[in-house]
């Protein structure tokens, strides 16, 4: 669907992607973080056509990047987002349906249909330029999502928009999603991209720098267990599986490979120790994605006990 | 591409330009009835010649004509520099050429959307203004049609220009440079006769070059030469024809068919080179 390939785009002395590759199939829902700057907005205009790569080359919907015909089959909603503040918004989303090349019969319930889905039936003749910036976003919504199109690019979808806003998306998004869509989204709230994306692909100065779906990036935080009685010597042997940190009882090992920690318990009780807790995959996207931007932490430091550990202590 | 003309021209149509030029060639048309008739009544109240009138009409017509071309500059400088450059800094754009369509037609939607309107007002005020003054003294030029069609190409050569380069500055620079542009191709146009006058080639080269750079002033010429009495010709060339051409309000002939070919061209390489940068440029 999306492949892109050791792509590099410069702006002058600026590289803002260096070298990025990046698969996505069919139906995915995919989210790109990473802090200001990552260059996630040039992936995205990358992806449509209006910037080409300096090197590198990608493939979308099976057409070379920058190809009109395919266009057809992609919804996009600017980072900046601004339409003719002289149209009615009913208006609007027409002049797209026409620009799309939509068949003239499916226009009219494409337009109801995307007006409904972002809320905006009832402000729909109404003029762009009385829009709040919230309204306007979702217009822009409403404008990637008409005529459901097999790609939906959305870079940063809910910039302006309320928490009510925020939940609507989710919802919009997923269902584009089971309408058959691949979507690919911006955010820099990970707790939005946490509850609706199935992959994550984390950028940071024009790299992929991490993907894969969410609990494996999440679960690359690694294990923590309560062991008791472990001698010198079988904490030396948890190494072989990870960086090994020690906060009194507790050991945490990452990153680690979800599949393997029965393992890790099998080796602890082999060198005699007592396994009180395990914990896999405490690290939440938050605490993954600042490790992977601000770099590496250091390897015996161990994780801030969460505060629900209390709880299950004390059970 | 016919998508984007429409849209420019409800744009325009919208945000209430066409209304204000609609409102503004009444006024100025309503003036110049209005002063003509006043100077033909008094004229002939003293007992000045038909043929004196005559003349006096043709170049109040054309002085009007010169002050209409300049507001045309302008109006195809503010029309034509925002039609992509504003789009492109507002971000309206970014969704526009997320489509399937060409930036290039794009490009040629918007200016041809422009050209319309710009046309229609010259068009309709060249042609009111031509009647009201034949109404008023009796007398026309004798090209009408040939005149309004030269200054309805010198509006369309600006225009050009200002879009062009709105896809490529910021469309204030845009707007500034159109304009400064058609004031230097005037400019150019009283050189280049001058020097003929005065028989100085090198300067003669130079302007008749800027000239055919820039074809506003070429066209302006075959707008004075549509709205001259042929007597005036004719008794010009009795004297120093040479010196005559030098007045920038006078010309002995239309610009010959090679140079309103060249003008045609001239836009299509405008718009042409506009288009190959558009599609290249990042957005
Ligand atoms: N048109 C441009 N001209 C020059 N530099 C640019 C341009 N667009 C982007 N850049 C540079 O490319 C880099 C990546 O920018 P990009 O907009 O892709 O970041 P981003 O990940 O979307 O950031 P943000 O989270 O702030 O939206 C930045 O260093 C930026 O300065
Ligand atoms: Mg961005």
């Amino acid at each position: 669907m999306i492949e892109l390939d050791h792509v590099v785009k410069t702006y002058g002395r600026t590289t803002a992607l260096d070298g990025l590759s990046l698969t996505v199939g069919r139906g995915e829902l995919v989210g790109l973080l990473g802090p200001n700057g990552a260059g996630k907005t040039t992936a995205i205009k990358l992806l449509i056509g209006l910037t080409r790569p300096t090197r590198g080359s990608g493939r979308v919907l099976g057409a070379p990047l920058g190809d009109r015909a395919a266009r057809a089959r992609i919804g996009y909603l600017p980072e900046l987002f601004r339409y003719q503040p002289w149209l009615r918004a009913r208006e609007v989303l027409r002049l797209h349906t026409e620009l799309a090349g939509l068949a003239p019969a499916r226009r009219p319930g494409a337009v109801d249909d995307a007006l409904a889905w972002v809320g905006l039936a009832e402000r729909a003749d109404d003029p762009v330029s009385g829009f709040s910036k919230g309204m306007q976003q979702r217009l822009g919504l409403g404008v990637a999502l008409l005529g459901d199109p097999e790609l939906i690019l959305l870079d940063e979808p809910t910039s302006a928009l309320d928490p009510i806003g925020r939940t609507d998306v989710r919802a919009i998004v997923r269902s584009a999603r089971d309408r058959g869509a691949t979507v690919i989204l911006n955010s820099h709230l990970l707790s939005e991209v946490e509850q609706v994306c199935d992959r994550v692909v984390i950028l940071h100065q024009g790299r992929a720098v991490a993907s894969g779906p969410l609990e494996e990036i999440v679960a690359a935080g690694g294990v923590r267990l309560r062991v008791t009685d472990l001698d010198p010597a079988g904490r030396q042997a948890l190494a072989a599986f990870g960086a090994v940190g020690i906060d009194g009882e507790w050991v945490a090992i990452r990153p680690l490979d979800r599949a393997r920690i029965p393992d890790v318990v099998e080796a602890i009780v082999a060198a005699g120790g007592r396994v009180h807790a395990v914990e896999p995959g405490r690290g939440s996207l938050e605490a993954r994605f600042l490790e992977l931007v601000t770099g590496p932490p250091p390897p015996a430091a161990p994780t801030d006990p969460p505060a629900a550990l209390d709880a299950l202590d004390a059970s | 591409m016919i998508v984007i003309a429409r849209l420019t021209i409800r744009e325009l149509v919208r945000r209430r330009v066409v209304w204000v030029l609609a409102a503004l060639s009444i006024v100025s048309v309503a003036l110049v009835g209005w002063g003509l008739e006043r100077l033909v009544t008094l004229a002939r109240a003293d007992g000045v010649l038909e043929l004196e009138i005559r003349i006096g009409v043709s170049q109040v017509l054309i002085l009007v004509a010169f002050m209409f071309s300049f507001v045309l500059a302008m109006t195809a400088a503010f029309i034509g520099a925002p039609a992509i450059g504003g789009d492109l800094e507002s971000g309206v754009a970014l969704a526009i050429l997320a489509r399937p369509v060409r930036r290039a037609s794009v490009l040629v939607g918007r200016w041809l959307g422009c050209v319309c309107v710009v046309v229609a007002y010259t068009v309709m005020s060249g042609l009111l203004a031509i009647a009201v003054a034949i109404g008023v003294s009796g007398f026309g030029p004798p090209e009408p049609l040939l005149a309004v069609a030269f200054l309805a190409g010198q509006a369309v050569v600006l225009l050009t220009l200002t879009l062009a380069l709105g896809s490529v500055l910021p469309s204030i620079a845009a707007g500034a440079i159109a304009v400064v542009g058609f004031g230097l191709g005037w400019m150019a146009g009283v050189m280049a006769g001058v020097a003929a006058a005065f028989g100085v080639e090198l300067l003669g080269r130079v302007a008749e070059a800027s000239r055919w750079l820039l074809p506003s002033d070429g066209l302006w010429r075959g707008v004075i030469y549509g709205l001259e009495p042929p007597l005036v010709v004719l008794l010009a060339a009795g004297r120093a024809a040479r010196v005559a051409d030098a007045n920038p309000f006078y010309a002995s002939a239309p610009p010959p068919l090679v140079f309103v070919i060249w003008s045609v061209v001239w836009i299509g390489l405008v718009l042409g080179l506009a288009a190959w940068w558009f599609e290249r440029r990042d957005l």
